[in-house]
């Protein structure tokens, strides 16, 4: 089994959604969680708050600089994002479309590096 | 005197050594791993054949060395393979594996999987030519009018994303064909057209890709009955094909559609496309391969040339226009215009099409400078013609064309 990173991506500047779109989407998410878990597709998951509460660490000729995030001045940002197992790309494309759909956003797949003990 | 062993290697290489690549990647599951055994197998033939003659089952004994060669490798670099992936390979050679879908063909499994939505289309176009078609790289860079280095970095970069990202050698379930298909047909239309006018060396036609792209759309036409847009692919290369004796000439020159003998057109393949183009149109979900196929079929009904329906052939052009407004399309309605409302307006036409790259589109405008009685400029465009096709059956024509001014 490999794993993929679905991360789900926020455009900064968006109309915020409604309380009742929020709420559909947190209950939906919790439905695509139960499945993930009940076929042990789950690793792990999370929703982050927004990228102005980021703060951007820099070790550096041994100096430590820290300055107000996000790191990357795009519009795009992450808003949250699963880890998962599954056997091919299609597996994790097809649970992407269902976590898409559970969230309300576009999600990117992208494998994880396979650690050298696999 | 040409080698007899060299040729008969030459051939192989043609006819099977895209299915060797597919049935490689089937047992090891690895790409660079099937070329490079491959490769090697055709090495080994080089140095064998001459001694031993050529086998009885060239392309078998192909797919049994570059197996062997393969599991060589992966036993000198066993840290990076398990010993599974090794007995799995040897318990599935010589036998049909099991498989979940509807079709039981390698080469079709890994079409799919070089045109996976998640590669780029110009990666997938480069990797099925590359494994499919069995094209070396300089060649693919030619189909795709594009610099060498850029092609060898796309293959690079598809199989380490096919390989990272874990995309599956496997037919798409049928909920997925629809999505999956069209970048499918793309690429079998592209393998048919480096075959039928090959961009590089002297033959006009190498009959095995043209053959091997038509294999690929009968196994589609199988696989998707339903499917208009893959009955419409197959309708144009069967009507296309059906006139490739006719195409050349004594030497292997090149003849126009206008001057061929029509006598020499396969009657059976015109009656098997003109069929499926009736079935489509009463369909009626006309696509871009529907089209041309419509196109082709309008051609094929005339007796001769001159009693060529060119207004039928315009208003579906026009159509294909819609649907499919690429430059090319717009390049080749500009044929159905001169015929239809005379070269002048044409040249009007071409000279808005920025296809400054493609050979078609100078010869097409010297042939319309040579109907408009501008020799220099028509000498020219020739000129410009010829350096832009390494294919020497059609230099040789175009040649002959810009002599005859």
């Amino acid at each position: 089994m490999k794993q993929y990173l679905l991360a789900v991506h926020m455009v900064d500047g968006e109309p915020a959604p409604s309380e009742a779109q929020m709420q559909q989407a947190y209950q939906a998410v919790g439905v695509f969680n139960a499945e993930l878990r009940s076929v042990g597709a789950w690793v792990f998951a999370g929703g982050l708050h927004p990228p102005s509460t980021a703060t951007v660490v820099r070790a550096q000729g041994g100096r430590v600089v820290t300055t107000d995030g996000p790191f990357a001045e795009t519009k795009e940002q992450l808003g949250g994002f699963w880890v998962i197992k599954a056997a091919d790309l299609d597996a994790a494309l097809d649970w992407a479309a269902k976590g898409s759909a559970a969230c309300g956003g576009p999600v990117e797949v992208r494998p994880f590096q396979e650690s050298p003990e696999e | 005197m040409p080698d007899p062993d060299a040729a008969a290697i030459e051939r192989t290489y043609r006819e099977s050594s895209g299915r060797a690549v597919a049935t490689l990647v089937r047992l090891f599951g690895d790409i660079d791993l099937a070329e490079e055994a491959v490769q090697e197998a055709f090495a080994v033939a080089a140095e064998r054949w001459p001694a031993t003659g050529v086998p009885p089952n060239p392309g078998g004994w192909i797919v049994t060395t570059a197996r062997n060669k393969a599991l060589d490798r992966l036993r000198r670099e066993s840290s990076r393979y398990s010993r599974e992936t090794q007995a799995a390979a040897l318990l599935e050679v010589g036998g049909e594996t099991e498989e979940a879908g509807p079709v039981r063909d390698d080469q079709l499994r890994l079409i799919f999987t070089c045109c996976h939505p998640s590669l780029a289309a110009e990666a997938q176009l480069a990797l099925t030519l590359r494994l499919i078609a069995g094209l070396q790289t300089p060649e693919i860079a030619r189909a795709f009018l594009v610099p060498e280095a850029t092609i060898a970095q796309r293959l690079v970069r598809a199989k380490r994303k096919i390989r990272a990202a874990g995309i599956p050698y496997r037919v798409p379930r049928d909920s997925e064909l629809p999505d999956r298909l069209p970048f499918v047909l793309a690429v079998v239309y592209l393998v048919f057209n480096e075959g039928y006018t090959a961009s590089a060396g002297d033959d006009l036609i190498r009959s095995e890709l043209c053959a091997e792209a038509i294999r690929l759309a009968r196994l589609l036409a199988e696989l998707m009955p339903d499917e208009p847009e893959v009955l419409g692919l197959l309708a144009l290369l069967l009507l296309t094909q059906a006139r490739q004796q006719a195409r050349t000439g004594s030497g292997g020159s090149l003849v126009l559609l206008a001057d061929q003998d029509r006598g020499q057109w396969d009657q059976d393949l015109i009656a098997e496309g003109l069929g499926l183009v009736r079935a489509c149109l009463r369909r009626n979900h006309p696509g871009p391969y529907q089209l041309q196929a419509a196109i082709n079929a309008v051609h094929s009904d005339a007796a001769a040339a001159s009693r060529t329906d060119w207004r039928q052939i315009l208003a579906l052009y026009d159509q294909l226009s819609t649907i499919a407004p690429t430059p090319v399309v717009a390049l080749n309605r500009c044929v159905a215009v001169a015929e239809v409302h005379g070269p002048a307006r044409a040249l009007e036409l071409v000279d808005q099409i920025g296809l400054d790259a493609y050979y078609l589109f100078h010869a097409t405008r010297a042939d319309l400078l040579r109907r408009l009685g501008r020799p220099d400029d028509a000498r020219a465009a020739y000129d410009a013609a010829v350096t832009r096709t390494a294919n020497r059956a059609e230099q040789a024509f175009l040649q002959q064309q810009r002599d005859r001014l």
